[in-house]
């Protein structure tokens, strides 16, 4: 690496930016070998690296829009179900309270599905979010109820109440629990089961301030949940989220939506430009 | 992963065989190895480059060893430097010369902050002591709640006055409630908040000043990536930490954090989170941490 018309001190300069993005190593030698390569075939100027870099790193985070929609809206007039997934404290809840205003303000009628059935009060967590956003809550009052069978409910409610996004909230889980893998599993498959009409969205929720081991998150959720996005929260920090940038680049995933506070207006559609400028520090 | 980093620096050193000592030329090439390493494990960049520095001079001037494979010379060198600078012993909680003593639980959004105060408090009653819990976590939605419900699982009282009373007020007022009450310890959770938030961050320097706790633990989560050297920073400059705990190494992150954390405090881990139940804490190992960083 490093190899190339960048002299050694731009080169570390670059990877130090990427590096502590928490982009990691592979995809950070990926890029500046991308942009070496540019610059010695266009013969450009090497202060022009940094433009590249951008570039690059659009491009890395639109190429899922060949596959997917570039805007992630629920289809209106039919039920859709977006199950939200991630580990422990990432933020899914929240986002659940969030995404429910945003679908309501937007028109959509909407119902929330109180999956996690086993981390302390989060079943009242989860309906003090639905009553901000004034989104109905279904949950099972027993303890330790089986969040499959709670899906289940949901979406029969949903069903007969001729809602339009079902979002279900899911207990973190962490992606070496084997067990709980299983578990999340066998929520996709009710929901594949019992709703075979309605669109699914399957989104992972990774906090910004995650490292290299969000990676591994999103292939093993892929594999239990059918992944088709991810959801980025606690922008609102320093940490810049590349992470994610690296899922997108290894995976194929598109990134959805940015969280960036604990407010319930606190979310906003993924924009690669906003992104690739923070990252930078632009 | 560790014999992934084995291989590569048996590689680095096949080009130097015959070489009978280490020198500041002969080891650039498996120092490179190891600074990758490190940053695959989240370790901070900066942290990794000082670290990198202390390697080399601890190295440098090494004779090989007869028997021993240089590059097997060296993991150890790089593994009793990790475990150097993590702290070689294991450091127990500082008690109050005149009960109770206080523990402030600090730390960003979801950290697993308010599951380990419960998990100290078990801890702590498991020893006979006599712990209170205090809830001053009046923004998030159910946090109360929250810490009620593990008190009630692990038969720990928790100081509560709803979400209408100031954290400072809560936290002063749980204190005097432990005195009154004949608890020996006092674990004060607070809520989460990012250290670039100057009202939240005046709020712990608040609570801080006015209970003055013998232990102000950072609630660190293990999966944390390079933003564990800020909030490190930030959190020891403007409160003053005395030490930290790192959560959810049930997972499988390297858990580099835990050297980032520790080389810009300078305060030790105290204890590990090793999952979401009320009894999964552990002490802090350093030799342990280091394997698990270099993927041993
Ligand atoms: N600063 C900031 N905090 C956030 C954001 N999103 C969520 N949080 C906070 O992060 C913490 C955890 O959020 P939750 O929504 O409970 O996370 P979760 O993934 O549902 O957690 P578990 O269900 O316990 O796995 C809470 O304190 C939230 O207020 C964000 O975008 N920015
Ligand atoms: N697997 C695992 N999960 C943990 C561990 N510690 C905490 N958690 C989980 O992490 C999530 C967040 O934990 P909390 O204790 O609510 O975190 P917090 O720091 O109090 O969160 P805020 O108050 O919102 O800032 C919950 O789902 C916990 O069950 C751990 O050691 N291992
Ligand atoms: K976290
Ligand atoms: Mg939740
Ligand atoms: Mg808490």
């Amino acid at each position: 690496v490093g190899q190339g018309p960048l002299d050694e001190r731009a080169v570390t300069e670059l990877e130090t930016l990427l590096l502590q993005a928490d982009v990691g190593v592979t995809v950070t030698d990926w890029v500046i070998q991308q942009i070496q390569a540019q610059i010695r075939q266009e013969a450009l100027p090497p202060e022009l690296a940094l433009k590249l870099l951008s570039g690059l790193l659009r491009q890395v985070l639109e190429r899922p829009y060949q596959h997917h929609a570039p805007n992630l809206t629920p289809v209106p007039g039919q039920l859709n179900i977006w199950l939200i997934t991630g580990v422990n404290g990432v933020g899914k809840t929240t986002t659940i309270g969030k995404l429910a205003h945003l679908a309501t303000k937007s028109g959509y009628k909407c119902l929330i599905a109180a999956a996690d059935t086993f981390r302390a009060a989060a079943v009242e967590q989860v309906k003090i979010w639905g009553e901000r956003a004034g989104v109905g809550v279904v949950s099972n009052p027993s303890a330790n109820a089986d969040p499959a069978a709670v899906v289940f409910d949901a979406i029969g409610a949903a069903q007969s109440r001729g809602v339009e996004l079902l979002l279900v909230d899911t207990a973190g889980r962490l992606q070496n629990k084997q067990n709980l893998m299983a578990e999340l599993q066998k929520v996709r498959r009710i929901i594949d089961k019992k709703a075979v009409n309605a669109t699914v969205e399957s989104l992972l929720v990774l906090d910004a301030t995650l490292g290299q081991n969000g990676l591994r998150q999103a292939q093993v959720f892929t594999e239990a949940a059918n992944l088709t996005g991810v959801i980025l929260t606690k922008l609102d920090g320093t940490a810049r989220g590349g992470i994610a940038l690296a899922i997108t680049q290894e995976l194929g995933l598109p990134i959805r939506f940015v969280g960036a506070g604990e407010g319930l207006m606190d979310l906003r559609p993924f924009s690669s430009y906003e992104f690739v400028e923070a990252l930078m520090g632009i | 992963m560790f014999e992934a980093l084995s291989e590569q620096l048996e590689a680095a050193w096949k080009k130097l065989r015959g070489q009978d000592k280490l020198t500041a030329s002969n080891i650039q090439e498996p120092l490179k190895v190891v600074r990758r390493a490190l940053i695959d494990a989240d370790v901070s960049v900066q942290v990794v480059r000082e670290f990198i520095q202390g390697v080399e001079t601890r190295a440098v001037g090494k004779e090989v060893i007869s028997g021993v494979r240089p590059d097997q010379q060296f993991i150890k060198v790089v593994y009793d430097e990790l475990v150097q600078v993590m702290g070689t012993e294991q450091v127990p909680l500082i008690t109050a010369p005149q009960s109770p003593s206080i523990i402030l639980m600090a730390g960003l959004q979801g950290t697993g902050k308010t599951t380990a105060a419960a998990k100290l408090a078990l801890y702590l009653k498991k020893q006979d002591k006599k712990p209170l819990l205090v809830a001053t976590d009046i923004y998030r939605p159910a946090a109360i709640d929250q810490l009620q419900t593990l008190g009630r699982q692990i038969g720990v009282p928790v100081f509560a006055l709803g979400t209408d009373v100031n954290p400072v007020t809560i936290a002063q007022q749980g204190v005097a409630h432990a005195q009154s009450e004949g608890c020996d310890w006092v674990i004060v959770d607070t809520a989460g908040r990012l250290q670039i938030d100057q009202a939240m961050m005046g709020e712990l320097a608040q609570i801080k000043t006015t209970i003055q706790p013998q232990e102000v633990l950072l609630v660190v989560d293990a999966m944390t990536g390079q933003e564990a050297a800020n909030l490190t920073r930030t959190f020891h400059e403007q409160i003053g930490i005395t030490g930290a705990i790192l959560t959810k190494l049930d997972g499988d992150a390297r858990g580099g954090a835990a050297l980032s954390v520790r080389q810009i405090s300078g305060q030790p881990i105290k204890f590990i989170g090793t999952g979401e139940k009320v009894e999964a804490l552990q002490p802090f190992y350093p030799e342990r941490m280091a394997s698990r960083i270099l993927g041993m």
